[in-house]
């Protein structure tokens, strides 16, 4: 043991865990602050027979991510602001044909090419309602390098398992910052693997609804020769103007992530039992927002934090269970109160949300959301 | 021969208009395939949006239809995830050159062994008759009712300058030729282009007052001059012509032989 305790910064954590979770193809386009991905799997992916390519925009880089996974090969593509708004169009095709992918967004300030070396947190709205059209997304949000190698590993199970994209939203600071992680060994990892048809080619439905709600899904050139089409289709793949077929689709898309949400959905709770005041946050923020919770407490404020590791969906029992708990929540985050928002949604109005924000690029410091509790005492 | 091994039979009939290019094309598409025998099973046919992208949907083979544009990249992922499939890209001129402009260079400098089949009617055939980059100046369009007033691409010539290794152009009159051309571009190893001239007689035939539907695939036999012949032709004499034949044809290391061989020399 030992031989795989690194420094390293969450950008190489996610090229690492992709690697370990069978990920052979990583197609992109360079963008700080997620270019390191790109650099270290350029490397990487020849040694364990997979392959890489840099495309020419990130517009092609989505697409040849989808084209390889449907090849049925775990694929993997990483960028930040403007290119996540360029892969919109062909991560809707993702959600629509329901091919797993995995795309990493290291966010940085915006709108437009915004602070391109800063961080900022103000693409989660993006992660949801990036591209056109009704479909459920999942998007997780580490807070450290090691949880940045765990869930690159999740992330790939979850869009496998679901048949979706799925977006892991790094910031600056976390795909930045050298940590010291002990990775564990890829023998011990947990690896979901796409389900995939057992029946006679001439029976496969590629988009036929079962209780599972996931259809299994065939690799190309494997025998089951299908149609994959980014128009809405029936449960044999080919395009359809028939509206009860059109809705039956639609909103198996919309709730095919309802029964298994207790699976996907993830937060931590760090001393909410006794707490008067409640900090919910994600991402880099749930760092300062960790001191200032250990400075109140030293103070003598009952402070309790919930961190969101699922952003999508939306934690939305927790949040309602936590503000039954507390007397107000603290909601910091690098934008301008994106989560926030939701989070009152969360709780109905049973408690006031504060938000806390920054846009200037400056990470938080920790006395800024002590003040604001202070405030709120 | 039986064409209906080929085909999603239940899927038909097609789209495509009547006196349409389209079907001519896929008919050439499907012999060559026949004649060299490929295996269903290994063909993938990849393509973007637009009358002409909507080819995959009535093969049977493994098909996928895309993002307008986008068949090319998704194609790229698709070979260099399974390097052993013979993929195909079936583009319209606009599909291809206009919003997937970008992605048709660039895969054509790497070389990838993609065989694109790229079928140019001068319009946007599938939204009504709007101009493309490929219509002709002076020519009419529903966004262009003065005449269109920019340049056309010479899609061909593009391929052949971005650095493909095999890059041809044929009509859909000279079905033998055509069915050749598709069997090269099948044996070739990089990337293939045919520019496939197929007439629109209903976005682009009609409001440049070509008569009956007809008269597009037949004057295809009057424009046509062989590439032999056009060399010692002067540009006065090309105008409106179709240059057809084997533009380029050159031995050109393909992108993923040379990728697998440069990463297994430095691991
Ligand atoms: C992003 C996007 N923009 C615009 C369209 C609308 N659209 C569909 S087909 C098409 C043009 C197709 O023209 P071409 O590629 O020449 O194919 P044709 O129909 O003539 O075969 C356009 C503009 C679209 N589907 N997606
Ligand atoms: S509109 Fe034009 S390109 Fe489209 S099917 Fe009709 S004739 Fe063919």
């Amino acid at each position: 043991m030992g031989s795989r305790t690194y420094m390293m910064q969450g950008n190489l954590a996610v090229a690492e865990a992709a690697i370990d979770a069978n990920c052979r193809f990583f197609a992109g386009y360079p963008i700080t602050p997620s270019s390191e991905v790109a650099e270290h799997l350029s490397k990487r992916l020849p040694q364990v027979g997979g392959r890489f390519i840099q495309m020419e925009d990130e517009i092609a880089a989505m697409g040849a991510v989808i084209g390889a996974s449907l090849g049925g090969v775990k694929s993997l593509t990483a960028t930040s602001g403007p290119g996540y708004s360029l892969k919109q169009e062909n991560i809707g095709y993702a959600y629509l044909t329901e091919v797993p992918v995995v795309i990493v967004n290291v966010m940085r300030g915006g709108p437009s090419t915004g602070l391109p070396t800063l961080p900022s947190q103000s693409d989660v709205m993006q992660a949801m309602w990036g591209t056109h059209g009704d479909h459920t997304a999942i998007a997780l949000s580490p807070a450290s390098v090691g949880e940045s190698y765990d869930m690159t590993i999740r992330a790939f199970n979850l869009s496998e398992k679901f048949r979706m994209p799925v977006t892991l939203l790094l910031d600056e600071i976390i795909g930045h910052v050298y940590e010291k992680v002990s990775l564990p060994d890829p023998k011990d990892l947990h690896i979901v693997n796409r389900k995939k048809p057992t029946c006679p080619p001439d029976k496969y439905l590629p988009y036929a609804e079962d209780e599972s709600l996931i259809p299994p899904m065939a690799s190309f050139g494997d025998g089951y020769r299908y149609h994959v089409t980014g128009l809405v289709h029936d449960e044999t793949g080919f395009p359809t103007n028939n509206p009860e077929t059109i809705d039956k689709m639609l909103r198996r898309l919309h709730r095919k992530l309802d029964p298994y949400m207790s699976e996907i959905i993830e937060v931590e709770e760090r001393e909410t039992e006794n707490a008067e005041i409640g900090i919910v946050t994600y991402g880099s923020s749930a760092r300062a927002s960790s001191s200032a919770m250990r400075a109140a407490r030293e103070a003598g404020i009952k402070v309790g934090m919930l961190r969101l590791k699922t952003i999508w969906p939306f934690p939305t029992e927790a949040i309602f269970k936590f503000g039954q708990r507390v007397k107000s929540i603290i909601v910091p985050e690098l934008n301008l109160g994106q989560i926030a928002h939701e989070v009152e949604q969360a709780i109905k109005g049973t408690v006031k949300v504060h938000k806390v924000n920054r846009i200037n690029g400056e990470p938080f410091h920790p006395d800024e959301i002590l003040n604001k509790i202070k405030e709120c005492k | 021969m039986d064409y209906f091994p080929y085909l999603r039979k239940e899927k038909l009939p097609h789209i495509w208009c009547s006196g349409c290019g389209d079907g001519i094309a896929l008919k050439c598409i499907i012999r060559a395939i026949h004649n060299k025998g490929l295996d269903k099973n290994k063909i993938a046919m990849v393509s973007g949006i637009g009358c002409s992208s909507r080819t995959p949907g009535y093969v049977d083979f493994n098909t996928l239809h895309t993002t307008h544009g986008r068949a090319i990249p998704f194609a790229t992922g698709l070979k260099m995830a399974r390097p052993e499939l013979t993929v195909f890209v079936v583009t319209g001129d606009g599909d291809a050159t206009a919003i997937g402009g970008n992605h048709l260079i660039h895969a054509a400098r790497r070389n990838i062994d993609l065989k694109v089949l790229l079928y140019n009617n001068h319009i946007y055939g599938m939204t009504g008759g709007q101009v493309s980059p490929c219509t002709p100046m002076g020519d009419y369009a529903t966004t262009a009712p003065y005449g269109c007033l920019e340049n056309s691409f010479d899609i061909a010539g593009l391929t052949v300058a971005a650095g493909a290794s095999f890059v041809a152009r044929s009509t859909v009159y000279h079905v033998k030729a055509l069915e050749k051309l598709i069997e090269k571009a099948i044996d070739k190893e990089g990337f293939s282009l045919i520019e496939i001239m197929s007439p629109c007689p209903t976005s682009y035939g009609k409001i440049n007052k070509k008569g009956a539907n007809k008269n597009l695939v037949l004057a295809q036999k009057t424009q046509s001059v062989p590439v032999n012949k056009a060399k010692d032709m002067s540009p006065e004499d090309l105008k409106g012509k179709i240059v057809t034949g084997i533009l380029a044809d050159r031995d050109i290391p393909e992108y993923i032989k040379n990728y697998d061989m440069l990463t297994s020399q430095k691991k």
